[in-house]
């Protein structure tokens, strides 16, 4: 039977590892490429890499973590991809169809946009065509109002699209989009649990699988992400600071009786 | 003993992955641009993703097709066809019309239909596959594993006794193949962690 997908989301800023909050406030973890091994041997479903560094170069500010490449975004893609053998998602600052063929060359599977497919669609349609649906996924981040409506925000949630999320997986699924991210911004770094409508909206409008993210905070959540219609359910910072995070999540999800992989399946023989 | 892997390159996918999986298991592996680079390969692999007719064309154009006759089906070098790789080996393929495959396993590829509509295509994600014979590609593994599957096309041989591994999406399809030198698998091994590495290294391991 087909599994759901449990799913870690990296983020990185200026070369480093970091946790975030609302999208605004980040926390330097660590080096990513210590950090892709380590999940690598915990034999996870899938990874996905999101470069959150805004415009401009990167500003490494220290110099303690002594490992050649990280001021290159693109060097680090190419260290995860040689110790990665799961399916491999990068996001960030991609800007056209030349700048997806540069990362797949490099060793990654899918490669995630967001601001770019909503300033320029047919980028979904043009990368969809090249390299297939399957390579191609789209990022929505939504923020919840007060009032209890749902927008789409672009820029690293700055700024408003003016779009239901509902109505903007629709058409980016019409595009060509192969999978749908989905993170709400109000919900990003607070642990207070999926926002299980928002996933329940852009399900129900799609055929594609839709990724849940966003506000993971007890492994006991995930489970409300799949039943909100989620595909594949994935988070950010719980991944950091707890031990066992690939085993407690997927149990937790067995005992709410969701079948995963479970990654002590394969025999271990040399 | 370290073998020499040829990833063949005609245009069809993503290789750097299957390289890195090779090169982790401690071969050599290299990405094979020119028909005449696979000669000092020891083993052959047929990656690809991708649309059924479009493959087998540009198989056809740069000389694959003779070459692999030779180092495959004379010379007898084990041979691996992952994904579309796996496909192309039917005699026929039904993707945006008919085409005329490989032959060198009698067959047809065929659209996934899985009678439930709520199974989505292409069906993507992690599947068990169980075993029809725990030796060669399987040779260590248990009865089944779990494996990484991205396609919408599955390779139904005329054959039965080909098949070496089965998956379930609504209904049973052939995960996987293998008769003589010849090997595919539908799922992608090299994204599958330790349990498609494992397959790979099999692979490796079969001698000429």
């Amino acid at each position: 039977m087909l599994k759901k997908r449990l799913i870690p989301v990296l983020l990185l800023q200026n070369g480093l590892l970091v946790r975030s909050e609302l999208f605004k406030i980040h926390q330097i973890i660590g080096n990513p490429f210590y950090e892709a091994q380590r999940f690598n041997e915990w034999n996870v479903d899938e990874l996905v890499y999101l470069d959150i560094t805004r415009a401009g170069g990167y500003d490494l500010r220290r110099d303690d973590h002594k490992v050649r490449g990280l001021g290159d975004p693109l060097g680090i893609l190419d260290a995860v991809a040689k110790t990665c053998f799961m399916p491999l998602t990068w996001g960030g600052r991609i800007r056209s169809v030349e700048d997806m063929r540069e990362r797949f060359s490099r060793g990654a599977d899918k490669i995630t946009i967001n601001t770019s497919a909503f300033r320029t669609p047919e980028m979904i349609t043009e990368g969809a065509k090249a390299f297939g649906s399957q390579a191609i996924v789209v990022s929505i981040d939504a923020l919840r109002h007060p009032d209890g409506r749902a927008e789409v925000f672009v820029d690293g949630g700055t700024t408003p699209a003016g779009k239901t999320p509902g109505g903007w997986a629709r058409e980016v699924e019409g595009r060509g989009a192969g999978e749908i991210l989905l993170q709400s911004i109000d919900r990003d770094g607070t642990g207070r649990g999926y926002d299980a409508e928002l996933i329940a909206e852009v399900s129900s409008a799609v055929t594609i699988p839709v990724i849940a993210c966003s506000g993971v905070g007890r492994f006991e959540d995930y489970a409300a992400g799949v039943k909100a219609g989620a595909s594949a359910v994935a988070a950010a910072n719980i991944w950091h600071f707890t031990e066992l995070t690939d085993r407690q999540g997927k149990r937790a999800l067995t005992r709410a009786g969701v079948e995963v992989r479970l990654p002590q399946a394969t025999k271990r023989q040399s | 003993m370290k073998q020499t892997i040829a990833i063949i390159d005609y245009g069809v996918g993503n290789l750097t992955s299957v390289v890195n999986a090779f090169l982790a298991l401690g071969h050599e592996a290299f990405v094979a641009r020119r028909s005449d680079e696979l000669g000092r390969a020891t083993h052959l692999v047929l990656p690809g993703v991708g649309a059924f007719g479009d493959g087998m064309q540009k198989l056809q154009r740069a000389g694959w097709v003779e070459t692999l006759g030779v180092e495959v089906k004379e010379k007898g070098k084990p041979f691996l066809g992952i994904c579309l790789g796996m496909q192309l080996l039917a005699t026929t393929g039904t993707e945006h019309g008919v085409h005329s495959g490989l032959s060198w396993i009698p067959g047809i590829v065929e659209r996934l239909s899985p009678s439930d509509p709520g199974l989505r295509v292409p069906h993507i994600g992690w599947n068990d596959v169980r075993f029809a014979r725990r030796e060669g590609l399987y040779a260590g593994l248990g009865e089944t594993d779990v494996f990484y599957f991205v396609h919408s096309y599955v390779l139904k041989p005329s054959e039965p006794s080909v098949v070496n591994g089965v998956c379930f999406y609504g209904a049973d399809f052939v995960a996987s193949v293998e008769v003589g030198n010849i090997r595919g698998t539908q799922y992608h091994p090299e994204k599958s962690q330790k349990a498609g590495l494992k397959v790979l290294e099999n692979f490796a391991r079969m001698a000429a």
